[in-house]
């Protein structure tokens, strides 16, 4: 399988995008598209209404105003069975990890597959030990997510995102609160599956760290103004950026505000 | 096309077994048979080398990844090498990640089945915890109690008054609903049989003393359990899972003063109300029965009803009731407390509060039916 080809088709279009709670806006006219096979990074400030795009892309929250679109299907128009088949072939790896308390690990794993392939219960089970295993988690199996620190529950939940192979993986914070070592293993295995399973990724973070090492493409929401206010490799936003807000972020606060 | 990968397995002499992949590697389509490698992984000679050859390769996902980790995985309980160099850098990248952290000593759970004398010890074991746990819970709260006389405990004023709304006012609809029926059930059955001797009129006596005396009570606390100790179980539950007990803990409230107290107080203020409103509306289910089945007039009823309870009988039912209250709300609050950590054991730690609350005022009905008859009342 070619793993270099760049593929640039658009996967995700985001138009004209408005996010409210009735009447306080949050974010307005937000417009950007998401490549194929790229990771792709939302930041911003803490409240800005990152995890609240998250939720707009995945269809938890409906848009105030604007679209989003998957391929060419129009998905906030779209009916809901044509809702739940995007849906199927997306992971989402939630802020908290969302684990399902009453079932073990290995069941928390399982269960998308046991519903969506014909796999039988053992095989079920092998398929959701490895993904266990690729998150670093092998032997725990028959855990209880309440019986597992709050870093293994988090990367529980992407290897329960990652059960099915989807074609787009949404996570959020994926290494908040996890080792550095760690959070290197879970960016190099965000990388492959980019790479090896042609999945497009996108990240809900402000890690800088990762986001230098992953990301591809990026979009940064600004709480003050309501509004995008970049959007780009944050490589070269970092350089080349002209607002000093983003400059400022992607710095680390180096850069003085002006 | 089908889904499943093709694996084949050739001896390259004596020591290498080459095993080539080809074709289109979807998990929808089932798992390759993993047992053919293994014996021939087992099978004499024994090779010493297992390789990799990647064939044309339509089209892959994770249950290759699946199948290169497990044979790699029998190749290193049995001490054979695996050369993984023809396969694609990616493949073999993602590999590697699945092997990144090993397994962990002693972390595997061991699902062996316990003899049925480990079971009746460990439920043995369980029980007694549990009995003790409960004594605790109930010497805690005798002890946080005796420092509400100096009105030395620290809990909001607003808490006990906005649990005095949910388990007083907003009980009522229910409560008048059951106790009218009793009352009309308890008529209903009394007519028929005292119609007989033309003594219809003792229905009222049956159905005021009946009500008066242990119905009002015991059917007011059955609701209270399966309505509000439920509740307190389920509200402190959750508050279990979410920490917010811990965070109370950690600035020195402790959970029996700041979150029990105030709902046991709210109880007990509740429940002699709600039985004195009970027994009234069940006496007027009684009459409901009496003057439309049996013709007896309102007044006649009322009288007769007057005269077989007297405030002995009245006192006494008030007074269980405020007692079933103390134990519905602790029971509540104990199954709360004891909470587990998941969304279920919230689930079960309601069932579990009504369980116990409907035991515990059954149990205390008895007694008291006991020491009343000693003491002639």
């Amino acid at each position: 399988m070619p793993t270099d080809a760049k593929n640039k088709k658009v996967h995700i279009t985001v138009s004209h995008l408005t996010m409210a709670f009735d009447s306080f806006v949050l974010m307005r006219d937000l417009n950007f598209t998401i490549d194929c096979g790229d990771v792709f990074i939302i930041m911003g400030g803490s409240g800005c209404g990152k995890s609240t795009l998250l939720r707009h892309l995945i269809g938890l929250n409906e848009p105030a105003e604007g679209e989003i679109f998957y391929g060419d299907e129009n998905f906030t128009k779209a009916d809901p069975g044509k809702r739940r088949e995007v849906m199927s072939r997306m992971g989402v790896l939630f802020q908290s990890g969302a684990l399902w308390s009453s079932m073990s690990l290995a069941e928390n794993v399982g269960l998308p597959l046991g519903q969506y392939t014909d796999l039988r219960p053992a095989e079920v089970r092998e398929i959701a030990s490895l993904k266990l295993a690729l998150v670093g988690l092998k032997g725990f199996e028959d855990y209880y997510p309440s019986e597992i620190s709050g870093g293994m529950q988090k990367r529980a939940g992407l290897a329960r995102a990652m059960a099915l192979d989807p074609e787009i993986l949404m996570l959020d914070e994926p290494s908040a609160g996890l080792d550095p070592i760690t959070a290197r293993l879970l960016d190099d295995l965000i990388l492959e599956i980019r790479d090896n399973l042609r999945a497009t990724i996108v990240v809900v973070t402000h890690e800088l760290a990762s986001i230098f090492r992953i990301a591809g493409n990026c979009v940064f929401l600004d709480a003050e103004s309501a509004t995008m206010i970049a959007h780009g490799d944050p490589k070269e936003l970092l350089a080349h950026s002209q607002d000093s807000r983003v400059r400022r972020f992607l710095s680390g606060g180096e850069e003085k505000r002006q | 096309m089908s889904d499943q990968g093709n694996v084949f397995l050739t001896r390259e002499g004596d020591s290498e077994l080459a095993i080539r992949i080809s074709g289109t590697w979807r998990l929808h389509g089932g798992l390759p048979p993993i047992d053919t490698v293994k014996t021939a992984i087992e099978s004499a000679p024994h090779p010493k080398l297992v390789r990799f050859y990647i064939g044309e390769l339509a089209g892959w996902d994770s249950s290759i990844v699946w199948f290169l980790n497990k044979v790699s995985e029998l190749c290193h309980q049995r001490g054979v090498a695996v050369d993984r160099d023809n396969l694609p850098k990616g493949l073999r990248r993602l590999v590697e990640l699945a092997e990144a952290v090993p397994e962990k000593k002693g972390v595997r759970r061991d699902f062996a089945t316990p003899s049925i004398v480990d079971r009746i010890g460990h439920r043995a074991i369980a029980s007694i915890a549990s009995i003790t746990a409960a004594l605790n819970f109930l010497g805690e709260m005798t002890l946080t109690s005796i420092k509400l006389l100096p009105g030395k405990v620290r809990f909001r004023a607003l808490d006990v008054f906005l649990f005095i709304q949910q388990s007083g006012p907003q009980a009522l609809p229910i409560v008048t609903l059951i106790s009218f029926l009793v009352g009309v059930i308890l008529a209903f059955i009394g007519a028929g049989q005292l119609r007989r001797f033309g003594a219809q009129i003792y229905v009222a006596d049956r159905v005021g003393i009946a009500i008066v005396r242990e119905m009002g009570a015991v059917m007011t606390g059955i609701i209270m359990a399966g309505r509000t100790g439920a509740a307190f179980a389920a509200q402190l539950g959750t508050m279990k899972v979410t920490q917010e007990i811990d965070a109370f803990t950690t600035i020195g409230l402790q959970a029996q003063e700041f979150l029990v107290l105030p709902r046991v107080i709210a109880l007990v203020l509740m429940m002699p109300l709600l039985c004195l409103y009970a027994d009234f509306i069940g006496v007027l289910g009684g009459a409901a029965v009496a003057i439309g089945m049996l013709d007896i007039s309102w007044t006649t009823y009322i009288r007769e009803t007057m005269n077989a309870i007297s405030l002995t009988h009245l006192f006494g039912g008030v007074f269980k009731s405020t007692i079933y209250g103390v134990l519905i709300a602790l029971s509540g609050c104990l199954r709360g407390l004891q909470c587990g950590k998941s969304s279920s054991a919230v689930g079960d730690a309601a069932t579990s509060a009504v369980v116990t609350g409907i035991v515990a005022i059954v149990a205390a009905c008895g007694i008291f039916a006991v020491v009343f008859y000693v003491l002639g009342i």
